[in-house]
Protein backbone atom coordinates (compact mmCIF):
# COMPACT_ATOMS: atom_id res chain seq x y z
CA UNK A 1 0.00 0.00 0.00
CA UNK A 2 2.90 2.40 1.40
CA UNK A 3 4.49 1.61 -1.82
CA UNK A 4 2.03 2.04 -3.87
CA UNK A 5 1.94 5.52 -2.76
CA UNK A 6 4.86 6.16 -3.17
CA UNK A 7 5.09 5.00 -6.59
CA UNK A 8 2.05 7.63 -7.40
CA UNK A 9 3.67 10.51 -5.14
CA UNK A 10 6.61 9.64 -7.65
CA UNK A 11 4.68 10.01 -11.02
CA UNK A 12 2.76 13.13 -9.60
CA UNK A 13 6.01 14.67 -9.14
CA UNK A 14 7.33 13.98 -12.41
CA UNK A 15 4.14 14.93 -14.20
CA UNK A 16 4.31 18.46 -12.90
CA UNK A 17 8.21 18.29 -13.89
CA UNK A 18 7.03 17.54 -17.19
CA UNK A 19 4.18 20.08 -17.33
CA UNK A 20 6.72 22.39 -15.85
CA UNK A 21 9.03 22.02 -19.13
CA UNK A 22 6.20 21.66 -21.47
CA UNK A 23 5.76 25.51 -19.90
CA UNK A 24 8.65 26.75 -20.43
CA UNK A 25 9.15 25.24 -23.83
CA UNK A 26 5.59 26.93 -24.84
CA UNK A 27 6.89 30.14 -23.70
CA UNK A 28 10.60 30.06 -25.54
CA UNK A 29 8.81 29.45 -28.34
CA UNK A 30 6.59 32.92 -27.41
CA UNK A 31 9.80 34.51 -27.40
CA UNK A 32 11.26 33.44 -30.31
CA UNK A 33 8.27 32.82 -32.97
CA UNK A 34 5.22 34.85 -31.72
CA UNK A 35 6.84 37.07 -29.66
CA UNK A 36 8.70 38.19 -33.05
CA UNK A 37 5.51 38.69 -35.03
CA UNK A 38 4.05 40.56 -32.41
CA UNK A 39 7.03 42.95 -32.60
CA UNK A 40 6.03 43.62 -36.18
CA UNK A 41 2.67 44.99 -35.45
CA UNK A 42 4.42 46.69 -32.18
CA UNK A 43 7.02 48.10 -34.40
CA UNK A 44 4.73 49.57 -36.90
CA UNK A 45 2.41 51.77 -34.40
CA UNK A 46 5.44 52.90 -32.93
CA UNK A 47 6.69 53.75 -37.31
CA UNK A 48 3.49 55.18 -38.14
CA UNK A 49 3.23 57.32 -34.66
CA UNK A 50 6.70 58.50 -35.26
CA UNK A 51 6.20 59.77 -38.61
CA UNK A 52 3.76 61.97 -37.45
CA UNK A 53 5.74 62.96 -34.88
CA UNK A 54 8.15 63.86 -37.59
CA UNK A 55 5.59 65.72 -39.83
CA UNK A 56 5.04 68.04 -37.02
CA UNK A 57 8.37 68.37 -35.96
CA UNK A 58 10.18 68.95 -39.51
CA UNK A 59 7.41 71.85 -40.15
CA UNK A 60 8.01 73.54 -37.29
CA UNK A 61 11.50 73.78 -38.69
CA UNK A 62 12.35 77.00 -39.92
CA UNK A 63 13.32 77.28 -44.10
CA UNK A 64 16.33 78.66 -43.04
CA UNK A 65 17.87 76.00 -40.90
CA UNK A 66 16.99 73.71 -43.43
CA UNK A 67 20.43 72.55 -44.59
CA UNK A 68 21.39 72.17 -40.82
CA UNK A 69 18.22 69.87 -40.53
CA UNK A 70 19.78 68.01 -43.21
CA UNK A 71 23.42 67.48 -41.02
CA UNK A 72 21.46 66.42 -37.93
CA UNK A 73 19.06 63.85 -39.24
CA UNK A 74 22.10 62.66 -41.59
CA UNK A 75 23.90 62.19 -38.13
CA UNK A 76 21.25 60.85 -36.59
CA UNK A 77 20.48 58.17 -38.93
CA UNK A 78 23.15 56.55 -38.28
CA UNK A 79 21.97 55.36 -34.61
CA UNK A 80 22.29 52.25 -37.15
CA UNK A 81 25.45 51.88 -35.30
CA UNK A 82 23.41 50.28 -32.25
CA UNK A 83 22.90 46.77 -35.07
CA UNK A 84 26.34 47.48 -36.03
CA UNK A 85 27.60 46.77 -32.67
CA UNK A 86 25.29 43.98 -32.05
CA UNK A 87 26.87 42.88 -35.07
CA UNK A 88 30.87 43.59 -33.84
CA UNK A 89 30.57 42.17 -30.53
CA UNK A 90 30.99 38.88 -30.41
CA UNK A 91 34.76 37.56 -29.39
CA UNK A 92 35.08 34.94 -32.06
CA UNK A 93 35.96 35.85 -35.87
CA UNK A 94 33.37 35.59 -38.11
CA UNK A 95 32.45 37.53 -41.45
CA UNK A 96 29.72 38.62 -39.60
CA UNK A 97 31.70 39.93 -36.72
CA UNK A 98 34.11 41.93 -39.57
CA UNK A 99 30.98 43.14 -41.38
CA UNK A 100 29.74 44.51 -38.07
CA UNK A 101 32.84 46.31 -37.80
CA UNK A 102 33.07 47.91 -41.19
CA UNK A 103 29.45 49.20 -40.22
CA UNK A 104 30.67 50.70 -37.22
CA UNK A 105 33.39 52.68 -39.11
CA UNK A 106 31.09 54.46 -41.20
CA UNK A 107 28.42 54.73 -38.70
CA UNK A 108 30.63 56.83 -36.71
CA UNK A 109 31.99 58.59 -40.04
CA UNK A 110 28.59 59.83 -40.27
CA UNK A 111 28.07 60.43 -36.63
CA UNK A 112 30.91 62.66 -35.97
CA UNK A 113 31.32 64.37 -39.38
CA UNK A 114 27.43 65.00 -39.53
CA UNK A 115 27.60 66.60 -35.82
CA UNK A 116 30.46 68.38 -36.25
CA UNK A 117 29.36 70.11 -39.79
CA UNK A 118 26.12 70.78 -38.47
CA UNK A 119 27.48 72.54 -35.33
CA UNK A 120 29.99 74.59 -37.67
CA UNK A 121 27.03 75.44 -40.03
CA UNK A 122 24.61 76.47 -36.99
CA UNK A 123 27.83 78.80 -34.92
CA UNK A 124 27.84 80.90 -38.26
CA UNK A 125 24.07 81.86 -37.85
CA UNK A 126 24.36 85.11 -35.34
CA UNK A 127 21.63 88.07 -35.46
CA UNK A 128 22.43 91.45 -36.02
CA UNK B 1 15.54 43.35 -23.79
CA UNK B 2 16.48 44.62 -20.51
CA UNK B 3 13.71 47.11 -19.17
CA UNK B 4 16.94 49.86 -18.55
CA UNK B 5 18.18 49.63 -21.45
CA UNK B 6 14.68 49.77 -23.10
CA UNK B 7 14.11 53.11 -20.95
CA UNK B 8 17.54 54.19 -22.51
CA UNK B 9 16.52 53.83 -25.99
CA UNK B 10 13.54 55.37 -25.35
CA UNK B 11 15.12 58.50 -23.90
CA UNK B 12 18.03 59.06 -26.75
CA UNK B 13 14.76 58.76 -29.32
CA UNK B 14 13.06 62.04 -27.36
CA UNK B 15 16.52 63.94 -27.51
CA UNK B 16 16.49 63.24 -31.20
CA UNK B 17 13.32 64.60 -31.46
CA UNK B 18 13.93 67.61 -29.37
CA UNK B 19 17.06 68.23 -30.96
CA UNK B 20 15.03 68.48 -34.11
CA UNK B 21 12.90 70.54 -32.56
CA UNK B 22 15.38 73.08 -31.74
CA UNK B 23 15.72 73.78 -35.25
CA UNK B 24 12.64 76.08 -35.40
CA UNK B 25 14.78 78.83 -34.20
CA UNK B 26 18.54 80.03 -34.85
CA UNK B 27 18.53 80.88 -31.20
CA UNK B 28 17.66 76.76 -29.85
CA UNK B 29 19.64 75.09 -32.60
CA UNK B 30 22.77 74.91 -31.10
CA UNK B 31 21.36 73.38 -28.04
CA UNK B 32 19.14 71.09 -30.07
CA UNK B 33 22.17 69.80 -31.99
CA UNK B 34 23.97 69.24 -28.80
CA UNK B 35 20.37 67.02 -27.65
CA UNK B 36 21.19 65.14 -30.48
CA UNK B 37 24.95 64.65 -30.03
CA UNK B 38 23.33 63.30 -26.31
CA UNK B 39 21.21 60.94 -27.53
CA UNK B 40 23.39 59.59 -29.91
CA UNK B 41 25.89 58.96 -26.62
CA UNK B 42 23.40 57.42 -24.47
CA UNK B 43 22.44 54.84 -27.71
CA UNK B 44 26.26 53.99 -28.50
CA UNK B 45 27.22 53.54 -24.43
CA UNK B 46 23.51 51.15 -23.76
CA UNK B 47 24.48 49.15 -26.94
CA UNK B 48 28.18 48.67 -25.53
CA UNK B 49 27.04 47.27 -21.85
CA UNK B 50 25.03 44.88 -24.11
CA UNK B 51 26.12 41.32 -22.58
CA UNK B 52 26.25 40.22 -26.06
CA UNK B 53 29.23 43.21 -26.73
CA UNK B 54 32.48 42.00 -26.09
CA UNK B 55 35.19 43.37 -28.50
CA UNK B 56 35.73 46.36 -27.03
CA UNK B 57 39.23 46.67 -28.24
CA UNK B 58 38.30 45.93 -32.40
CA UNK B 59 34.75 48.25 -31.66
CA UNK B 60 36.90 51.31 -30.26
CA UNK B 61 39.23 50.90 -33.01
CA UNK B 62 36.75 50.91 -35.64
CA UNK B 63 35.01 53.62 -34.10
CA UNK B 64 38.00 55.72 -33.61
CA UNK B 65 38.78 55.65 -37.40
CA UNK B 66 35.52 56.42 -38.32
CA UNK B 67 35.49 59.28 -36.03
CA UNK B 68 38.17 61.08 -36.89
CA UNK B 69 37.60 60.76 -41.07
CA UNK B 70 34.29 62.26 -39.82
CA UNK B 71 35.56 64.87 -37.83
CA UNK B 72 38.83 65.81 -40.21
CA UNK B 73 36.29 65.88 -43.45
CA UNK B 74 33.42 68.15 -41.40
CA UNK B 75 36.49 70.44 -40.10
CA UNK B 76 37.96 71.16 -43.20
CA UNK B 77 34.89 71.30 -46.25
CA UNK B 78 34.18 74.52 -47.76
CA UNK B 79 30.23 75.55 -47.27
CA UNK B 80 29.90 75.97 -50.92
CA UNK B 81 30.87 72.26 -50.82
CA UNK B 82 28.38 70.78 -48.51
CA UNK B 83 25.58 69.52 -50.84
CA UNK B 84 28.22 67.14 -52.03
CA UNK B 85 29.15 66.23 -48.48
CA UNK B 86 25.41 65.63 -47.05
CA UNK B 87 25.13 63.02 -50.33
CA UNK B 88 28.22 61.84 -49.22
CA UNK B 89 27.45 60.81 -45.97
CA UNK B 90 24.07 59.57 -46.98
CA UNK B 91 25.96 56.98 -49.18
CA UNK B 92 27.54 55.79 -45.62
CA UNK B 93 24.31 55.11 -43.58
CA UNK B 94 23.11 53.15 -47.03
CA UNK B 95 26.27 51.15 -46.97
CA UNK B 96 26.23 50.92 -43.05
CA UNK B 97 22.68 49.69 -43.45
CA UNK B 98 23.48 46.81 -46.04
CA UNK B 99 26.54 45.59 -43.93
CA UNK B 100 24.36 45.22 -40.17
CA UNK B 101 21.82 43.40 -42.73
CA UNK B 102 24.85 41.25 -43.99
CA UNK B 103 26.11 40.18 -40.45
CA UNK B 104 22.24 39.50 -39.47
CA UNK B 105 22.08 37.22 -41.91
CA UNK B 106 25.43 35.91 -41.30
CA UNK B 107 24.79 35.43 -37.65
CA UNK B 108 21.37 36.12 -36.57
CA UNK B 109 21.77 34.56 -33.02
CA UNK B 110 23.63 37.74 -31.98
CA UNK B 111 20.23 39.73 -32.92
CA UNK B 112 18.18 37.04 -31.23
CA UNK B 113 16.34 36.11 -34.58
CA UNK B 114 17.17 32.15 -34.91
CA UNK B 115 20.13 30.40 -36.57
CA UNK B 116 21.57 30.18 -39.67
CA UNK B 117 19.07 29.08 -42.35
CA UNK B 118 16.49 28.84 -39.83
CA UNK B 119 15.46 32.62 -39.61
CA UNK B 120 12.02 33.40 -39.21
CA UNK B 121 10.04 34.93 -42.26
CA UNK B 122 9.61 38.19 -40.62
CA UNK B 123 13.00 38.48 -39.86
CA UNK B 124 13.80 37.77 -43.47
CA UNK B 125 11.42 40.08 -45.15
CA UNK B 126 12.61 42.91 -42.98
CA UNK B 127 16.12 41.99 -43.41
CA UNK B 128 15.92 41.80 -47.53
CA UNK B 129 13.78 45.59 -47.41
CA UNK B 130 16.78 47.08 -45.23
CA UNK B 131 19.04 45.84 -47.23
CA UNK B 132 17.20 46.87 -50.70
CA UNK B 133 16.93 50.41 -49.40
CA UNK B 134 20.59 50.71 -47.91
CA UNK B 135 22.08 49.44 -50.74
CA UNK B 136 19.89 51.81 -53.24
CA UNK B 137 20.99 54.54 -50.95
CA UNK B 138 24.65 53.86 -51.42
CA UNK B 139 24.90 54.16 -54.87
CA UNK B 140 22.44 56.74 -55.33
CA UNK B 141 23.90 59.02 -53.18
CA UNK B 142 27.17 58.34 -55.03
CA UNK B 143 25.88 59.76 -58.37
CA UNK B 144 24.38 62.46 -56.58
CA UNK B 145 27.80 63.18 -55.32
CA UNK B 146 29.63 62.95 -58.71
CA UNK B 147 26.93 65.08 -60.01
CA UNK B 148 27.46 67.76 -57.25
CA UNK B 149 31.30 67.40 -57.20
CA UNK B 150 31.69 67.99 -60.79
CA UNK B 151 32.92 64.00 -60.90
CA UNK B 152 29.74 63.17 -63.57
CA UNK B 153 28.15 65.56 -65.68
CA UNK B 154 25.39 67.28 -64.05
CA UNK B 155 23.19 66.87 -67.57
CA UNK B 156 20.74 64.00 -67.38
CA UNK B 157 21.51 60.55 -68.77
CA UNK B 158 18.45 59.59 -70.91
CA UNK B 159 18.47 56.98 -72.99
CA UNK B 160 15.60 54.36 -74.23
CA UNK B 161 13.79 52.05 -72.77
CA UNK B 162 15.20 53.49 -69.12
CA UNK B 163 11.78 53.63 -67.37
CA UNK B 164 11.06 50.30 -68.47
CA UNK B 165 14.56 48.79 -67.45
CA UNK B 166 13.80 50.09 -64.05
CA UNK B 167 10.74 48.79 -63.64
CA UNK B 168 12.03 45.18 -64.17
CA UNK B 169 14.83 45.61 -62.04
CA UNK B 170 12.17 46.99 -59.58
CA UNK B 171 9.92 43.37 -60.08
CA UNK B 172 13.31 41.88 -60.50
CA UNK B 173 14.39 42.72 -56.68
CA UNK B 174 10.72 41.99 -55.33
CA UNK B 175 10.95 38.69 -56.91
CA UNK B 176 14.68 38.00 -55.42
CA UNK B 177 13.12 39.22 -51.85
CA UNK B 178 10.28 36.93 -52.18
CA UNK B 179 12.27 33.72 -53.17
CA UNK B 180 15.20 34.84 -50.50
CA UNK B 181 12.53 34.49 -47.75
CA UNK B 182 11.74 30.99 -48.95
CA UNK B 183 15.07 29.76 -49.59
CA UNK B 184 17.36 31.63 -47.20
CA UNK B 185 19.71 31.41 -49.54
CA UNK B 186 23.23 33.80 -49.89
CA UNK B 187 23.73 33.99 -53.11
CA UNK B 188 19.87 35.64 -53.30
CA UNK B 189 21.05 37.57 -50.51
CA UNK B 190 23.74 39.30 -52.54
CA UNK B 191 22.12 39.39 -55.77
CA UNK B 192 19.47 41.12 -54.16
CA UNK B 193 22.29 43.82 -52.79
CA UNK B 194 23.84 43.39 -56.78
CA UNK B 195 20.30 44.60 -58.19
CA UNK B 196 19.98 47.45 -55.71
CA UNK B 197 22.88 49.04 -55.89
CA UNK B 198 22.61 49.24 -60.17
CA UNK B 199 18.67 49.89 -59.84
CA UNK B 200 20.48 53.21 -57.36
CA UNK B 201 22.39 54.17 -60.30
CA UNK B 202 19.97 53.94 -63.03
CA UNK B 203 17.43 56.05 -60.81
CA UNK B 204 19.90 58.57 -60.12
CA UNK B 205 21.42 59.36 -63.67
CA UNK B 206 18.33 60.25 -65.89
CA UNK B 207 18.11 63.90 -63.05
CA UNK B 208 19.99 67.21 -63.74
CA UNK B 209 22.32 69.08 -61.45
CA UNK B 210 19.70 71.46 -60.63
CA UNK B 211 17.13 69.21 -59.06
CA UNK B 212 19.24 67.60 -56.71
CA UNK B 213 17.78 69.73 -53.91
CA UNK B 214 15.09 67.37 -54.39
CA UNK B 215 17.54 64.47 -54.97
CA UNK B 216 19.59 65.02 -51.76
CA UNK B 217 16.37 64.96 -49.96
CA UNK B 218 14.89 62.08 -50.95
CA UNK B 219 18.22 60.06 -50.25
CA UNK B 220 18.32 61.70 -46.65
CA UNK B 221 14.76 60.13 -46.64
CA UNK B 222 16.22 57.08 -47.78
CA UNK B 223 18.79 56.58 -45.27
CA UNK B 224 16.10 57.07 -42.81
CA UNK B 225 14.14 54.10 -43.95
CA UNK B 226 17.12 52.18 -44.20
CA UNK B 227 17.67 52.41 -40.23
CA UNK B 228 14.05 51.75 -39.58
CA UNK B 229 14.05 48.69 -41.47
CA UNK B 230 17.30 47.49 -39.38
CA UNK B 231 15.12 48.69 -36.06
CA UNK B 232 12.40 45.90 -37.57
CA UNK B 233 15.23 43.54 -37.52
CA UNK B 234 16.69 44.51 -34.34
CA UNK B 235 13.55 44.72 -32.79
CA UNK B 236 14.58 47.91 -31.80
CA UNK B 237 11.91 50.43 -31.36
CA UNK B 238 15.10 53.65 -31.00
CA UNK B 239 16.05 52.38 -34.51
CA UNK B 240 12.22 52.83 -36.09
CA UNK B 241 11.27 55.94 -33.95
CA UNK B 242 15.16 57.78 -35.42
CA UNK B 243 14.63 56.38 -38.74
CA UNK B 244 10.82 57.35 -39.24
CA UNK B 245 11.92 60.98 -37.86
CA UNK B 246 14.85 60.95 -40.72
CA UNK B 247 12.34 59.60 -43.14
CA UNK B 248 9.70 62.43 -42.95
CA UNK B 249 12.19 65.23 -42.71
CA UNK B 250 13.96 64.02 -45.72
CA UNK B 251 9.88 63.34 -47.87
CA UNK B 252 8.70 67.35 -46.16
CA UNK B 253 12.19 68.80 -47.73
CA UNK B 254 11.35 67.14 -51.25
CA UNK B 255 7.97 67.79 -50.79
CA UNK B 256 8.90 71.42 -50.48
CA UNK B 257 11.52 71.65 -52.92
CA UNK B 258 9.15 70.42 -55.50
CA UNK B 259 6.79 73.05 -55.05
CA UNK B 260 9.12 75.45 -54.93
CA UNK B 261 9.74 74.17 -58.49
CA UNK B 262 6.23 73.37 -59.06
CA UNK B 263 6.97 70.34 -60.15
CA UNK B 264 5.86 67.26 -59.14
CA UNK B 265 7.74 64.46 -57.42
CA UNK B 266 7.56 62.17 -60.05
CA UNK B 267 8.29 64.65 -63.03
CA UNK B 268 11.26 65.16 -61.18
CA UNK B 269 12.08 61.46 -60.55
CA UNK B 270 11.40 60.56 -64.09
CA UNK B 271 14.16 62.83 -65.36
CA UNK B 272 15.11 64.32 -68.44
CA UNK B 273 15.21 68.15 -67.23
CA UNK B 274 17.16 70.61 -67.45
CA UNK B 275 20.87 70.53 -68.38
CA UNK B 276 21.59 71.12 -72.43
CA UNK B 277 18.82 69.11 -73.69
CA UNK B 278 16.52 71.25 -72.94
CA UNK B 279 17.89 74.76 -73.48
CA UNK B 280 18.04 73.60 -77.06
CA UNK B 281 15.19 72.10 -77.30
CA UNK B 282 14.10 76.22 -76.54
CA UNK B 283 15.87 76.91 -79.96
CA UNK B 284 14.17 80.00 -80.70
CA UNK B 285 16.90 82.83 -80.88
CA UNK B 286 16.48 86.23 -79.37
CA UNK B 287 16.89 89.12 -81.31
CA UNK B 288 16.25 91.67 -78.79
CA UNK B 289 18.76 93.34 -77.04
CA UNK B 290 19.50 93.34 -73.14
CA UNK B 291 20.74 96.19 -71.72
CA UNK B 292 24.28 96.57 -70.30
CA UNK B 293 25.95 97.97 -67.95
CA UNK B 294 29.19 98.02 -65.61
CA UNK B 295 30.02 98.46 -61.98
CA UNK B 296 30.40 102.10 -62.09
CA UNK B 297 27.05 102.53 -62.59
CA UNK B 298 25.24 100.01 -60.21
CA UNK B 299 28.13 101.52 -57.25
CA UNK B 300 26.19 105.05 -57.91
CA UNK B 301 22.65 104.40 -58.61
CA UNK B 302 22.93 102.01 -55.50
CA UNK B 303 24.44 104.66 -53.29
CA UNK B 304 21.48 106.92 -54.16
CA UNK B 305 19.10 104.15 -53.00
CA UNK B 306 16.89 103.85 -50.02
CA UNK B 307 15.98 100.03 -50.02
CA UNK B 308 17.99 97.27 -51.75
CA UNK B 309 16.92 93.43 -51.90
CA UNK B 310 19.50 90.88 -52.63
CA UNK B 311 18.38 87.76 -54.65
CA UNK B 312 21.44 85.01 -54.44
CA UNK B 313 21.39 81.88 -56.37
CA UNK B 314 23.67 79.29 -57.26
CA UNK B 315 25.82 81.68 -59.13
CA UNK B 316 27.02 83.39 -55.91
CA UNK B 317 27.93 79.34 -54.53
CA UNK B 318 29.65 79.15 -57.94
CA UNK B 319 31.92 82.47 -57.66
CA UNK B 320 32.39 82.43 -53.83
CA UNK B 321 30.62 85.63 -54.15
CA UNK B 322 29.23 85.13 -50.52
CA UNK B 323 31.94 87.41 -48.52
CA UNK B 324 32.51 90.29 -51.68
CA UNK B 325 28.62 90.52 -51.43
CA UNK B 326 28.25 90.87 -47.59
CA UNK B 327 31.45 93.19 -47.86
CA UNK B 328 28.90 95.23 -50.41
CA UNK B 329 26.07 95.25 -48.74
CA UNK B 330 28.05 96.36 -45.62
CA UNK B 331 28.90 99.41 -47.69
CA UNK B 332 25.47 100.26 -48.92
CA UNK B 333 24.27 99.98 -45.65
CA UNK B 334 26.50 102.54 -44.66
CA UNK B 335 25.84 104.81 -47.41
CA UNK B 336 22.21 104.90 -45.69
CA UNK B 337 20.50 102.26 -47.25
CA UNK B 338 18.37 98.80 -46.18
CA UNK B 339 19.88 96.02 -47.48
CA UNK B 340 17.96 92.76 -47.35
CA UNK B 341 18.09 88.86 -48.95
CA UNK B 342 15.60 87.30 -50.24
CA UNK B 343 15.80 83.22 -50.85
CA UNK B 344 13.69 81.06 -53.03
CA UNK B 345 12.94 77.87 -52.20
CA UNK B 346 15.10 76.39 -54.49
CA UNK B 347 18.07 78.48 -54.47
CA UNK B 348 21.37 76.43 -54.46
CA UNK B 349 21.57 72.83 -54.65
CA UNK B 350 20.41 71.66 -51.29
CA UNK B 351 17.59 73.05 -49.02
CA UNK B 352 18.40 76.30 -46.98
CA UNK B 353 21.89 76.42 -49.11
CA UNK B 354 21.68 80.06 -49.40
CA UNK B 355 21.38 80.36 -45.90
CA UNK B 356 24.03 78.94 -44.33
CA UNK B 357 26.48 80.82 -46.63
CA UNK B 358 24.89 84.02 -46.37
CA UNK B 359 25.66 82.86 -42.53
CA UNK B 360 29.29 82.21 -43.19
CA UNK B 361 30.03 85.70 -44.78
CA UNK B 362 28.54 86.94 -40.99
CA UNK B 363 25.13 88.26 -42.72
CA UNK B 364 22.68 88.57 -39.74
CA UNK B 365 19.75 86.00 -39.97
CA UNK B 366 17.56 88.54 -39.41
CA UNK B 367 18.13 90.33 -42.21
CA UNK B 368 17.69 86.94 -44.69
CA UNK B 369 13.72 86.20 -45.64
CA UNK B 370 11.94 83.79 -47.64
CA UNK B 371 9.75 84.03 -50.56
CA UNK B 372 6.78 84.73 -48.57
CA UNK B 373 8.26 87.06 -46.29
CA UNK B 374 9.49 89.36 -48.73
CA UNK B 375 7.86 89.00 -52.17
CA UNK B 376 5.07 91.84 -51.37
CA UNK B 377 7.93 94.55 -50.42
CA UNK B 378 9.76 94.17 -53.91
CA UNK B 379 7.02 97.19 -55.61
CA UNK B 380 8.51 99.28 -52.78
CA UNK B 381 11.64 98.36 -53.29
CA UNK B 382 14.43 100.49 -55.14
CA UNK B 383 16.83 98.31 -56.75
CA UNK B 384 16.83 94.32 -56.67
CA UNK B 385 20.27 93.21 -57.19
CA UNK B 386 20.03 89.26 -58.22
CA UNK B 387 23.31 87.46 -58.29
CA UNK B 388 23.80 83.91 -59.68
CA UNK B 389 19.94 83.60 -60.24
CA UNK B 390 17.91 83.49 -63.02
CA UNK B 391 14.99 80.84 -63.32
CA UNK B 392 13.61 81.81 -60.05
CA UNK B 393 12.45 85.45 -61.04
CA UNK B 394 11.50 84.76 -64.36
CA UNK B 395 7.73 86.43 -65.20
CA UNK B 396 7.42 83.92 -67.76
CA UNK B 397 6.45 81.27 -64.80
CA UNK B 398 3.47 84.00 -63.64
CA UNK B 399 1.74 85.01 -67.70
CA UNK B 400 3.17 82.26 -69.95
CA UNK B 401 1.55 78.92 -69.75
CA UNK B 402 3.25 77.26 -72.65
CA UNK B 403 7.13 77.86 -70.57
CA UNK B 404 8.54 74.63 -68.72
CA UNK B 405 8.35 76.46 -65.63
CA UNK B 406 4.57 78.15 -65.51
CA UNK B 407 3.63 78.04 -62.12
CA UNK B 408 6.60 77.92 -59.89
CA UNK B 409 6.22 80.84 -57.56
CA UNK B 410 9.18 82.97 -58.45
CA UNK B 411 10.51 86.04 -56.87
CA UNK B 412 8.60 89.38 -58.26
CA UNK B 413 12.20 91.48 -58.98
CA UNK B 414 10.62 92.95 -61.79
CA UNK B 415 8.49 95.26 -59.52
CA UNK B 416 11.31 97.12 -58.36
CA UNK B 417 12.40 100.28 -59.18
CA UNK B 418 15.69 99.36 -61.01
CA UNK B 419 16.87 95.51 -61.38
CA UNK B 420 20.35 94.32 -61.62
CA UNK B 421 21.25 91.15 -62.71
CA UNK B 422 24.61 89.68 -62.36
CA UNK B 423 25.65 86.76 -64.62
CA UNK B 424 28.35 85.22 -66.86
CA UNK B 425 26.34 85.45 -69.74
CA UNK B 426 22.87 85.29 -71.82
CA UNK B 427 22.81 82.19 -71.53
CA UNK B 428 19.41 80.61 -70.72
CA UNK B 429 19.08 78.86 -66.79
CA UNK B 430 18.82 75.44 -66.00
CA UNK B 431 14.91 75.15 -67.41
CA UNK B 432 16.57 76.07 -70.22
CA UNK B 433 13.56 79.05 -70.64
CA UNK B 434 14.61 82.98 -71.83
CA UNK B 435 14.14 85.72 -69.21
CA UNK B 436 12.61 88.30 -70.74
CA UNK B 437 13.60 90.46 -67.52
CA UNK B 438 16.50 90.17 -69.29
CA UNK B 439 15.05 92.57 -72.23
CA UNK B 440 12.97 94.90 -69.72
CA UNK B 441 13.50 99.13 -69.45
CA UNK B 442 14.62 98.79 -65.86
CA UNK B 443 17.10 96.16 -65.92
CA UNK B 444 20.54 96.55 -66.66
CA UNK B 445 22.78 93.63 -66.80
CA UNK B 446 26.28 93.17 -64.99
CA UNK B 447 28.00 90.59 -66.61
CA UNK B 448 31.59 88.78 -65.31
CA UNK B 449 32.02 86.27 -62.52
CA UNK B 450 29.90 86.91 -59.50
CA UNK B 451 32.71 87.92 -57.26
CA UNK B 452 34.42 90.18 -59.63
CA UNK B 453 31.38 92.27 -60.12
CA UNK B 454 30.68 92.47 -56.42
CA UNK B 455 34.78 93.51 -55.76
CA UNK B 456 34.36 95.96 -58.51
CA UNK B 457 31.09 97.87 -57.34
CA UNK B 458 32.55 97.78 -54.05
CA UNK B 459 35.96 100.09 -55.56
CA UNK B 460 32.70 102.28 -56.83
CA UNK B 461 31.32 102.80 -53.58
CA UNK B 462 34.44 103.42 -52.20
CA UNK B 463 35.32 105.56 -54.34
Amino acid sequence: MSEISNQLENLSYKAQQIANEASQLASSVVDTSGGHSDFIIFGITVLVLACFVGYYVVWSVTPALHSPLMGVTNAISSVIIVGALLAAGPIDSTISKYFGLVAVGLAAVNIFGGFVVTNRMLSMFKKK
Amino acid sequence: MSNLTTAAYLISSVLFILSLRGLSHPSTARRGNFLGILGMTIAIVTTLANPGVLSYKEIGIAFLIGGLIGTSIAVRIQMTALPQLVAAFHSLVGLAAVFVAASAYYNPSAFNIGNVGAIPMGSLIEMSIGTAIGAVTFTGSIIAFGKLQGFVSGNPLVFKGQHFLNLLLGLGIIALIVKFCIDQNQELFWLIVAASFVIGVLLIVPIGGADMPVIVSMLNSYSGWAAAGIGFTLSNNLLIITGALVGSSGAILSYIMCKGMNRSFLNVLLGGFGGEQAASADGVKDDRQAKQGNAADAAFMMKNSKTIIIVPGYGMAVAQAQHALREMGDLLKGAGAEVRYAIHPVAGRMPGHMNVLLAEANVPYDEVLELDEINRDFSETDVAFVIGANDVTNPAAKTDKTSAIYGMPILDVENAGQVFFVKRGMASGYAGVQNELFFRDNTLMLFGDAKKVCEDIIKGLEN
